[in-house]
Order: C-alpha cells, then sequence, then structure tokens
C-alpha cells in the first residue's frame, strides 16, 4: 500500500539514510539501530539519559545483531515484514526480530517534553479514543492499570492499537518482545500506534520496583503528532506502522 | 535474627522440600525456616536474609540485596498475602469463578515469595562454600558428566531465558536424577514440573541491573562464587 505523504516522514528517511545508524559494533546485516531523534538526555527527567543510552545502545543494539544472524543469507525485507509469520519463523526472529521492531516503533513515538506538550492527538485520532475508551483520560486510566505490575507481570509491552478493521482502538498487553502484529500472539493481528516498553531494563535505574511511576511519567513524552500519524496510516492501509532500521 | 520460633507451613515446606524431621539445626534457623504462617494460617513474612545485605558483595551488591529483599519480595509477600485474603472470602461464599479468577495473583506472588525465599537460602558469601565430596556431587557427576559440566549447562540455559525467569539445579523423584529447568516469570518449580528444586537462579533483570546492567552472563558466571552448597547437598538429602 503507498505510504501516505508526510514531509516528517520524508524528513526521518533523509536523516535516516545519511546517518551513521549503527551505535554500537555488532554482526552486519539487513538490520540497524536507528539514531534516536533526540539526546539521549532529552526524554530528562521521565525517562533518564543512562536508560536511554543502555537502552538503546546496548539492548537495542543486541536485538540488532541477533537478528541479523537470524537473517543471515536470507533476502532483506523491511523489519516490519518479518512480523506477521515471527511466531513460525523461529525465536530468533520472534524476540530479536520482535525487539527490534518494538523498540525501533518505541524510540520515534517519544519526544523530549518540551516538544511532546505541543503535541495532541488529531481529529481522527481523537475521536477514535473517545469511541473505544470513553477520554483520553479514561484511556490513560486503562493503560496504566494494563501496564500495572500485577497485570503485565514479568517482561512485555503495553500497547494501543488500531483494529483489523480500521473503526477501533484496542488496549492489549503482549509478553516478552511479542507485538500484535504477529500471528498467534493475539486473538487477531492488530496494529500498534502508541507502545510502552515495561521490561525492567526500561525503567530501572531511575524507577528501581517502582513501575506504575515510570508509566505515569511517561505521558510526559508522548508525541501525539507521532501517534495521530501512526493512527492515520493504519486506519488507511491496515496494516502496521513502518519503523526506521 | 529473631529468636522466636515460627511454625513452619506444611504446605510451603513441602514446596520447599525441606521437612522438618529432616531439618539441620543450622537450615532450621536461617531463612527457608521463615517460610511460616501464623496458627490460623494467616499472613505470610518476608523471611530474614541469612547475611547482612553486604554478604555478597562483589558479586551481588549491598544495595542490589537491599533492593531485591526488602522491595521485590516483600511486595511479592504483600500482595501473597492480599491473595490468600480474597481466596478465603472466595472460598468461603462459594464462588467458584472469583477462586479461578485469583490465579494468576497466586501463581506470581505465591511463587515470588516461594522462590526468592529458596534463593536467598541458596548463597553464602564468596568463599565460605564450596561443593564436598558425598551425594551432591556424585549426583551431578551421575546426571551430567561432572560438576563443571553442569554449571556450563545450567549457565547457558540460565543465560537463555526470554524475558523474566529463573534457572533451576532440581531433582527428579521419579528418576532419581538431577535436571536443569528454566521457568518463567515466577512460575515455581516444583508445583509446575514436578522437580525439586535444590539451586536456583534469578534472571530476572531486577536481580542483576544495578551491578551487570544489560550484561547477564556476567552475572549467571559470577553468581556461582556465592552459591551455598550446604543447602544445596541438604536439599538433596530430604528430597530423597
Amino acid at each position: 500500500a503507498e505510504r501516505a505523504a508526510s514531509p516528517r516522514r520524508d524528513i526521518l528517511n533523509k536523516v535516516a539514510g545519511a546517518a551513521a545508524v549503527v551505535a554500537a559494533p555488532g554482526v552486519a546485516g539487513a538490520y540497524e539501530v536507528p539514531d534516536l531523534l533526540y539526546p539521549f538526555e532529552g526524554l530528562e527527567p521521565y525517562i533518564d539519559a543512562p536508560t536511554m543510552k543502555i537502552h538503546h545502545d546496548k539492548h537495542h543494539a543486541t536485538y540488532v545483531t541477533n537478528v541479523n544472524k537470524a537473517t543471515e543469507g536470507k533476502d532483506e525485507v523491511p523489519i516490519l515484514d518479518l512480523m506477521a509469520d515471527a511466531l513460525e519463523a523461529g525465536p530468533g526472529i520472534r524476540n530479536s526480530g520482535g525487539g527490534h521492531y518494538n523498540h525501533a516503533f518505541f524510540w520515534d513515538e517519544m519526544a523530549p517534553h518540551d516538544k511532546a506538550s505541543k503535541t495532541k492527538p488529531s481529529a481522527q485520532l481523537d475521536e477514535l479514543i473517545n469511541k473505544s475508551f470513553g477520554s483520553m483520560d479514561e484511556m490513560k486510566e486503562k493503560f496504566e492499570a494494563r501496564a500495572a505490575p500485577g497485570a503485565l507481570f514479568g517482561s512485555g509491552w503495553v500497547w494501543i492499537c488500531v483494529n483489523q478493521k480500521g473503526d477501533k482502538l484496542e488496549l492489549v498487553g503482549t509478553p516478552n518482545q511479542d507485538n500484535p502484529l504477529m500471528k498467534g500472539v493475539l486473538d487477531e493481528v492488530m496494529f500498534p500506534i502508541l507502545g510502552l516498553d515495561v521490561w525492567e531494563h526500561a525503567y530501572y535505574l531511575k524507577y528501581q520496583n517502582r513501575r506504575p511511576e515510570y508509566v505515569s511519567n511517561w505521558w510526559n513524552v508522548v508525541d501525539w503528532d507521532k501517534v495521530s500519524e501512526n493512527c492515520k496510516y493504519a486506519v488507511d492501509n491496515h496494516a502496521g506502522v513502518p519503523v526506521r532500521g | 535474627m529473631s529468636a522466636t520460633t515460627k511454625l513452619l507451613n506444611p504446605a510451603l515446606r513441602a514446596a520447599a522440600n525441606l521437612r522438618s524431621s529432616a531439618l539441620p539445626k543450622d537450615v532450621s534457623k536461617t531463612a527457608a525456616a521463615y517460610l511460616s504462617a501464623a496458627p490460623s494460617g494467616g499472613a505470610h513474612t518476608l523471611p530474614d536474609l541469612p547475611y547482612d545485605y553486604n554478604a555478597l558483595e562483589p558479586v551481588i551488591s549491598a544495595e542490589t540485596m537491599t533492593l531485591h529483599h526488602t522491595k521485590h519480595h516483600n511486595t511479592y509477600v504483600t500482595n501473597l498475602n492480599v491473595a490468600l485474603e480474597k481466596l478465603d472470602a472466595a472460598v468461603s461464599a462459594g464462588d467458584v469463578s472469583g477462586i479461578i479468577g485469583l490465579e494468576g495473583a497466586l501463581k506470581f506472588n505465591g511463587g515470588g515469595h516461594l522462590n526468592h525465599s529458596l534463593f536467598w537460602e541458596n548463597l553464602a558469601s564468596k568463599g565460605s562454600s564450596e561443593i564436598k565430596d558425598g551425594a551432591l556431587k556424585a549426583a551431578i557427576t551421575e546426571s551430567f558428566g561432572g560438576f563443571e559440566d553442569m554449571k556450563k549447562e545450567m549457565s547457558a540455559t540460565t543465560i537463555a531465558v526470554q524475558g523474566s525467569g529463573w534457572g533451576w539445579l532440581g531433582y527428579n523423584p521419579k528418576t532419581g536424577r538431577l535436571e536443569i529447568a528454566t521457568r518463567a516469570n515466577q512460575d515455581p518449580l516444583q508445583a509446575t514440573t514436578g522437580l525439586v528444586p535444590l539451586l536456583g537462579i534469578d534472571v530476572w533483570e531486577h536481580a542483576y541491573y544495578v551491578d551487570y546492567r544489560n550484561v547477564r552472563p556476567d552475572y549467571v558466571n559470577a553468581v556461582w562464587d556465592v552459591v551455598n552448597w550446604d543447602v544445596v547437598e541438604q536439599r538433596l538429602a530430604a528430597a530423597k
């Protein structure tokens, strides 16, 4: 499907093409760790710089190294294209391919607070949020409940997704590096527009065991313009959002 | 360490596989003995560590031990008590749906309490414990070929756990052999596999992130230096 025209996406593609994208050494291959669109300290004080640096340069880089190993010798395809059949493809693609997609998706939906605070949902996204959850506040409340340690136990992600039909938003959690794009993970494949990493590595240095505090602070760095773009893409294409790297 | 004796809850004792008759004095005084419940089956409590918070340095820092014990384990204990209260209410009301609905909370928090209680017990300060010739060593040799073989296999398997979980050396009561197993999240070993836990290694990120960041292999390789082999030996004896 044709990707909707977007000046922001054009800029991103140019930046991605020009930048030296591999932040950490690893096995060369089809996939690379995309540079963040903001400095490591950009999401302070909500997400600390040391966490951003290790999360990006170590954890994400390891997923990239491992998915490159798992796809060695195979045709190069965008990481998005590996998601649908990830369970069938095996643990290498599922865990490391999923890890690469999820983190690439995560970095770009966030922005420094002074930028993020000026963003808001598009009319389309606003309408879908109200229809699906009642209101933005109710959506956030339900999201935080879904992300709580007793609700998403262990490692995983919480997502807001556009459903198959494109007429409703769903709130879901997935374990480890699974995501809603993978057939067999949820009752039906759906298309994430917003996601939150609740693996302990995402918050431990600053928040230790206090995951709820991390989750409620995170709203301060959500870029609603990007989330709205993700929403339009998913609704128009009935497909997952492409990511850089 | 409190001088008061506490009752050992039979169910938890069975789960930790420490028959009171088989408990040597040393073990009975240590943390595992405090897997206790008040006589009416009431609240579980956080067991004291059998050593100071800094005892496992430099392998595991005092900071990690403090967070791990007073925050993570403590939360499992608190939430287990909440879940058990709800279970009592549901059982009393004959609310089968409510009983089943508590399954997750009981497994998470009960498993978390069991696993961590076992974990503190099977650790000891560096240099204070070594594996001796005896039943444990013989069983390891029989089941894995040798002590180093077992360590290598258990390290690799434990490091490879996806996301949060545990690596275990367990005793299979049906075969009489030792096995290595991993469990996701806080799934308790014996309840879910029938293997009796002898030695556990926590690989939730909270167990090692402060000291090792993302480098789980360094943590798992180092943790062998702080294993309490006497406890592992005693658990095997109690299991047979």
